[in-house]
């Protein structure tokens, strides 16, 4: 089997001494990031890429793709112990993950946490070995118009499926959209909308946006409530570990069906959010003991947690073999990707093998250091947030300051960080999603230069978009996700609606 | 983290502006947006050149489409079938906390842009910890001082990256 030799090349590059030295700080800065506040995923690895330059491509996405994996082992820490999601998906894992602390069985959360997550990506990750060279055969089909048409399903799913005024997506998706056409021109090499201002030419980089936004906002928004965090304590003994694998296996279904939702929702521009909380619903749905989620169910933190962390690595699966992120971090390493001259796609499989397999062989590698490295140093982390935010908020904010000049050399870039922020605190306070501006923001240039393409090979026809099997279904799709809250509207006075009971719990992501 | 639920502080009224209203205000700025990038895709050509389409097609639509949602959230918010939204937006306790990190980190990054990230740093994280942590100056100057001498040795020594010396680069005598 062509993949299986593959993937052991892949370990092969993995397995040097400095790719694995990489893999382990990733890890632990991952951690670390996913359980600070303001320094979520997609921020943090905004911030580390810039120090990646001086890396090779494999080294640097190895190092990325584990802060990656540590930042969705992180957010569970603190939603367990302090009941704050460190990550939008983690707010799922609070609703029995926190009673289950506050009964003094911090312990036993974590590690059925951390492992859950660790199968959940380890099930996703399978599904990629095998199913990313078939995407990329795939994928060769694909010219402007199938491109175009996948971006277009895309941002319309997020209208479609997304939660909140159909208006705040579209206003949210636009405004990235119109970020990312300002600067030069690509095909014409004219300035655009940069009203004589020269600092503009080179755009805005999506990089300071999710700093800015993620970042500072979010730090902003953590100020509302002053600066006081206080947690319950967790140790995690051997015992307790291994008193918690016995108890796993019985859960298998829910795992499995977890992973299987998961995937779903990471392929398909969902993310890991709405992953972990329609997992949570079916899992209090379908469970014998349904009726006590809520209350401290070791079935209530594992269901989440895999589908979240499943998403979150099959996320990266349409970013390699289509160049379509499934969320706002793999959207970033998907910037990262075009930084460094590597253009993601059917082509990437074929040119590239050695930084393909190697990520998917750091991928597996990754996920069970970082569940050894969780299991092991979560009383560490646990007592960094008891450092006063008085000392880690500043340091953040430098952090960031340094982040956002480091991708461009350029000072205008912090002054934008901090507008950004600003933005981030409005737009979160106001339920805006901040997922498809930044989504619009990195795939901007690309789905207009699919459109200007197909114009251009269709002479100006938009029928190209139906012109042949695969572009038409996929538009069509597109279009009915674009009105699906019009017609799942209509839909609902022929049959009674079902009520979503976690409709008000579900952040805007 | 989104949270748009605000907790009532005991004792007293919460006060602030109401939520609908500065979805209102922020609706027409976006409406306003939209209409910027309008008018910046006129001036390129929005239309169809011989070329395909022009310069300004695809943001042209883009910014018809924001003020489009604009237009539609602020009449949503105004006169929507959920009613106005009157939770409170943002107490004066929640914007005073907000601003005591807005503010002195806007005056941080202008600072940045003269005397440079180590050394704007250095001040910002002991004013911080001083005035709003309430640390003693010695701690505060240790804990400055030795984030920022990390720093330092990780972005200028290993990773070779340089930073922000700023219009005065009062750091030069360490050769970096």
């Amino acid at each position: 089997m062509d993949e299986l030799n593959a993937l052991f090349h892949g370990f092969a590059v993995v397995l040097t001494p400095m790719n694995t030295l990489l893999m382990v700080v990733g890890i632990v800065l991952g951690v670390l990031i996913g359980v600070l506040p303001g320094l979520g995923g997609a921020n943090g690895v905004a911030i580390l890429l810039p120090l990646t330059f001086t890396m090779t491509p494999t080294s640097a996405i190895i190092m990325l793709s584990c802060i990656y994996w540590g930042a969705l082992f992180g957010g569970a820490i603190t939603s367990i112990l302090f009941n704050i999601p460190g990550e939008p998906w983690s707010v799922a894992t609070t609703f029995d993950g926190y009673p289950m602390a506050q009964q003094g069985r911090a312990g036993e959360a974590l590690t059925a946490a951390f492992t859950s997550s660790f199968i959940g990506a380890f099930v996703a990750v399978v599904m990629i070995t095998f199913m990313a060279p078939l995407v990329a055969k795939f994928a060769l089909k694909f010219g402007p118009p199938e491109f175009f048409a996948v971006y277009l399903l895309t941002f319309c799913s997020f209208v479609g499926m997304g939660k909140g005024s159909p208006f705040k997506i579209l206003a949210s998706m636009t405004i990235g959209f119109a970020l990312a056409s300002v600067g030069m021109d690509t095909v014409t090499g004219q300035l655009r909308l940069t009203f004589g201002w020269l600092e503009l030419m080179r755009g805005f980089d999506f990089l300071i946006a999710v700093i800015g936004l993620f970042g500072i906002g979010e730090i902003l928004l953590s100020m509302e409530e002053g600066l006081a965090f206080s947690g319950k304590h967790a140790k995690i003994d051997s015992k307790i570990v291994l008193a918690t694998w016995k108890k796993l296996p019985q859960y298998w279904v829910t795992s499995i069906r977890s992973s299987l939702v998961g995937i779903w929702m990471g392929i398909t521009p969902g993310g890991a959010t709405p992953a972990s909380f329609m997992s949570y619903g079916l899992a209090k749905k379908m469970s014998k003991t349904g009726h006590k989620f809520g209350t401290g169910e070791l079935e209530g933190v594992i269901a989440p947690e895999t589908a979240a962390h499943a998403a979150g690595t099959s996320a990266l699966l349409p970013m390699l073999a289509l160049g379509i992120p499934g969320s706002p971090t793999a959207a970033v390493l998907l910037g990262g990707l075009l930084i460094w001259g590597l253009q993601p796609g059917p082509l990437l499989f074929v040119e590239q093998k050695d930084f393909v397999w190697g990520l998917i062989a750091s991928m597996y590698l990754g996920n069970l250091v970082g569940l050894i490295v969780v299991l092991t140093t979560v009383p560490l982390f646990a007592s960094i947030l008891r450092i006063p935010f008085s000392i880690i908020a500043p340091v953040i904010i430098v952090i960031c300051a340094i982040g956002a000049y480091t991708v461009h050399n350029a000072m205008l870039d912090i002054w934008f960080m901090l507008l950004f922020g600003i933005a981030g605190y409005l737009f979160k306070k106001l339920d805006y999603p901040l997922a498809p501006l930044v989504l619009a923001l990195v795939l901007g240039d690309k789905a207009e230069d699919a459109f200007r393409q197909s114009m251009l090979i269709s002479q100006g026809e938009v029928g190209v978009m139906f012109s042949n099997l695969l572009v038409g279904s996929i538009t069509s799709l597109a279009l009915i996700l674009l009105f699906w809250p019009l017609i799942s509207k209509a839909l609902d006075k022929i049959r009674p609606p079902k009520k979503d009971e976690f409709e008000a719990d579900r952040p805007v992501d | 983290m989104a949270s748009s639920e605000t907790k009532a502080h005991e004792g007293g009224e919460v006060k602030g502006p109401a939520t609908y209203l500065v979805e209102a205000v922020v609706a027409i700025g976006v409406m306003l947006l939209g209409a910027v990038v309008i008018y910046g895709s006129r001036e390129l050509g929005a239309g169809w050149t011989s070329d395909g389409p022009g310069s300004g097609y695809f943001p042209f639509y883009i910014g018809l489409i924001m003020t489009i949602s604009g237009a539609g959230i602020f009449y949503q918010s105004l006169f929507g079938k959920k009613g106005r939204n009157t939770a409170v937006f943002v107490d004066g306790e929640q914007l005073k906390r907000v601003l005591s990190v807005l503010i002195p980190a806007g005056i941080y990054v202008f600072a940045v842009g003269f005397i440079g990230l180590y050394i704007a740093s250095f001040f910002y994280i002991i004013l911080f910890m001083v005035i709003l942590g309430k640390f003693s100056w010695l701690k505060s100057l240790i804990a400055a001082f030795c984030v920022n001498a990390l720093f330092f040795l990780m972005f200028e020594v290993w990773f070779k990256v340089p930073l922000f010396k700023g219009q005065f680069d009062l750091l030069s005598f360490l050769g970096y």
